[in-house]
């Protein structure tokens, strides 16, 4: 069995609840750093953990937080992103629903290292149920002295305010997230200014991952250095992932980060191996704007060494034979499944979620969106494959927000691996209506490029 | 004496130019002038949060600043990113660049419907500008493009959505300029457009000026709408007493004959108004006994609108004997002997003006 840090009391009865949360040692990392630290030592221990941020990017959580300008005067914000839309990405979900109060301990230390008196948790408008979970939870908690003004006696004021979003995915940008969040046109700002400086109400403002947040809270428990303990390399802590697609066991899984992607796939204490006996085709392991990758790639490196579930393991190689951690949005293909298809899925959520502002964006995406689609329909053409490259490779990189770059990665990288599909699907437009390319030669093993001769 | 102030020092295409902090790097490339200045869709420097949005402007940074060397990673709108000291920027001599910038033009056009024979913004769109420098010849777009139904906003202002790029310029001038709010962006993605909401509902008097930033021909003065080409039109600078006090009433006045067909704003050689007009200069001010004439304006060489502006041209002194070294010049073709609509009996040398259709008519 992994080690578990988040879920480790995740099976208790009513762990939902204030009360049998605080009964299993709830809320005492939050009394150690209000009660015995400054925040300065709280900042140390994150800054020690090596927590990356969880919500694609990895960013260290430590330095994002040292950066948070501190002028005289003027108030500063922690704002909790639970705008969690990408497609394949529902880990801060199960963790809102069943252990609210984990985030909610993760805010009170966050806010407190940070010195921020106002918080926000920004959540997807999707998740019609969960703000009434986590409501109740803030009530609890401030009944309990956990929130408001002097926190149990330390001086120390906190509200956490709850706000919807209306669905949209570009409000899980930072900056998109922020303007929604002040109640206009959910746009991505142009950055620099940063957050940390110009934020939320022109004030400094950090954004964290649900999970991110709620990843402090073992921190303080085991200490920094202990919590650096876990995983492999800069890759420290476990890992939510939410696993889905044609695997025996989809749900969400926390892991320590160091272990293997096959074992991940395969082992019965996570995934289970993939659904009615078929073969592993592809994996998206990031959500829907990561790379892609086939099978063969997936489980070995270019290198040919065993593939790590780590930030550095899934990105070993590039894009050009590697791919992300991202969010943990973990998607397994099959041999059944069309990379055409579920390319034209991606490309038609980017389409629909692109908010228009800047040009590559909004007529990028559509554009690959009908082309797919025509590839997709029967009425493709050979040089449509390389149009589709040339339109990502225009959009990648020259827009003001990363959901550019997002829309053009899963399409690069399907083209990149998958061109024998692609092509399939051009010459072969009755067939390939009828039936799916198949598993190919997609898990047959890499050649590796012999060591050159010292 | 006041502090000197320090200067930063920026190199753009390898051209170095000093420039007070806080200058973007577009602004200080049009310090410096000429063929390397970023083209411009969304930015407008007198309009506060413009910029970014179109991603023509586009740039290289080699070298970040003098204390931090480092390339930037990615490329950045000149618009809105700040020169820092030493900075090193490439923008025609990167190809990358100019491949970018290809892209975002493409882009821009895809579902543009180009249809500049019948556009009124024609000879004075910044579109058509960007797409000549830096656009393809066809179009790789085998879609249909998207299209809106013409909207009218307020009496005097017709709104064509799909012509329109989304640069925000309206959107910030409507904002800075007028009382309230009314006039925003709707939708998302592709099907963004500009809306007011509630139709007709603009009826304050600075509104009109939504008409000179719009780059394109989405936003089109009414009172002019299929009036004229903007070439034919001779642009003079006029100005009158506006009571209004954020008028400045210096204008230019565009006129055939004695009749003033429309009156904008002074531009300046970026397309950007000098100052704002009030909408009573601008729609109903259309006689030149309102107006003080100044003189022509200078409008730029390789504009197309300078085809019509002949001060200064000098009359050639020779004769057309003289060019062709005493030849005489030879009849190449008497239309006569090949059309058979035309009546004999007109010589089209001697009909008093231009000729007609009904000088061609066999009737």
């Amino acid at each position: 069995m992994g080690r578990k840090l988040l879920f480790d009391k995740a099976h208790i009865e009513g762990i939902r609840y204030y009360d049998v949360y605080r009964a299993n040692g709830g809320y005492g990392s939050a009394e150690k750093a209000l009660k015995s630290m400054k925040p300065e030592e709280v900042l140390e221990e994150v800054k020690k953990s090596g927590l990356r941020g969880r919500g694609g990017a990895g960013f260290p959580t430590g330095m994002k937080w040292s950066f948070i300008a501190k002028p005289e005067g003027v108030p500063r914000y922690l704002v909790c992103n639970a705008d969690e839309s990408e497609p394949g990405t529902f880990k801060d979900r199960y963790l809102m629903e069943f252990i609210p109060h984990l985030l909610i301990e993760g805010l009170l230390i966050s806010s407190y290292t940070l010195g921020c008196n106002s918080c926000y948790i920004y959540i997807r408008g999707e998740y019609a149920w969960i703000p009434d979970i986590l409501e109740q939870a803030i009530a609890e908690a401030k009944k309990n002295g956990w929130l408001g003004k002097n926190i149990q006696g330390t001086g120390f004021d906190l509200e956490i305010y709850v706000q919807r979003g209306a669905g949209a995915y570009i409000c899980g940008e930072e900056t998109a997230l922020i303007e929604s969040l002040e109640g206009k046109r959910g746009n991505p700002r142009i950055k620099p200014p940063f957050p940390a400086v110009k934020g939320l109400w022109d004030c400094p403002t950090v954004v964290n991952n649900v999970e991110t947040l709620a990843a402090v809270v073992p921190i303080l428990r085991i200490g920094g250095d202990e919590y650096a303990k876990y995983g492999i390399g800069k890759s420290t802590g476990t890992k939510l992932i939410s696993a889905c697609g044609n695997i025996n066991k989809p749900g969400v899984y926390e892991i320590e980060m160091n272990i293997s992607v096959e074992e991940f796939i395969y082992s019965d204490e996570y995934c289970g191996g993939i659904a009615n006996g078929k073969r592993l085709k592809a994996c998206i392991p990031g959500g829907s704007s990561v790379p892609i990758l086939p099978a063969n790639l997936l489980l070995k490196t270019a290198k040919g060494e065993q593939r790590m579930m780590t930030y550095e393991g899934l990105a070993d190689g590039g894009f050009a034979t590697g791919t992300m951690l991202g969010s943990g949005g973990f998607i397994v293909l099959d041999e059944d499944q069309c990379i055409v298809r579920n390319t034209l899925t991606f490309a038609r959520f980017y389409h629909h979620e692109s908010c228009g502002q800047c040009s590559p964006c909004r007529e990028g995406t559509g554009w690959m969106k009908r082309v797919l689609q025509n590839i997709e329909n029967g009425k493709g053409k050979m040089s449509d494959i390389d149009l589709l490259w040339d339109i990502q490779r225009k959009i990648e990189g020259n827009t003001i927000c990363p959901l550019g770059d997002a829309a053009a990665w899963p399409v690069a990288a399907a083209i990149r691996h998958f061109r024998d599909e692609f092509e399939w699907h051009v010459l072969h437009p009755e067939e390939a209506t009828k039936r799916n390319f198949g598993l190919a030669h997609y898990a047959d093993p890499l050649e590796i490029a012999a060591p050159a001769a010292v | 004496m006041a502090e000197e102030k320090k200067l930063f020092k920026v190199k753009i295409d390898n051209i170095s130019v000093e420039v007070e902090p806080g200058t973007s790097i577009l602004n200080a490339a049009r310090k410096i002038g000429g063929d390397i200045v970023p083209p411009a869709m969304c930015y407008y420097s007198k309009l506060q949060g413009s910029g970014g949005k179109c991603r023509t402007c586009l740039v290289k940074v080699s070298k970040g600043s003098e204390a931090d060397p480092r390339p930037m990673p990615k490329l950045v709108a000149s618009c809105r990113t700040n020169v820092m000291d030493g900075m090193e920027v490439a923008n025609i001599t990167s190809p990358e660049v100019q491949e970018a910038r290809k892209g975002v033009v493409e882009f821009l056009l895809l579902n543009h419907p180009l249809d500049c024979p019948v556009c009124d913004q024609a000879g004075e769109c910044h579109l058509q500008d960007l797409s000549y420098e830096h656009g393809a010849d066809t179009t790789r777009y085998e879609f249909k493009r998207r299209t809106f139904d013409r909207i009218d906003i307020g009496d005097k202002i017709q709104l064509h959505m799909t012509r329109c790029i989304l640069c925000y310029r309206c959107v910030f001038t409507a904002d800075q300029m007028t009382e309230k709010r009314e006039h925003g962006v709707l939708g998302r993605g592709e099907a963004a457009e500009i809306g007011t909401y509630i139709q007709q509902s603009l009826d304050n008097n600075f509104i009109g000026n939504v008409i000179d930033v719009c780059p394109v021909g989405a936003l089109t003065d009414k009172t002019f709408r299929f009036k004229n080409r903007v070439w034919f039109l001779k642009p003079v600078d006029a100005h009158r007493d506006c009571h209004d006090p954020k008028c400045c009433g210096k204008t230019v006045l565009w006129m055939r004959g004695d009749e003033v067909f429309r009156v904008t704003a002074r531009k300046d050689k970026y397309g950007e108004v000098e100052e704002w007009i009030c909408d009573t200069c601008r729609f109903d001010k259309k006689e030149v006994k309102d107006w003080t004439i100044e003189g022509p304006r200078k409008i730029e060489r390789q504009s197309v609108i300078s085809q019509g502006h002949y001060v200064g041209v000098h009359k050639p002194k020779d004769t057309l004997v003289e060019v062709l070294d005493g030849r005489q010049p030879k009849l190449l073709l008497d239309i006569h002997t090949v059309s058979e609509v035309n009546r004999p009996e007109i010589d089209l040398s001697q009909i008093d003006g231009p000729a007609h259709s009904d000088d061609f008519n066999k009737k």
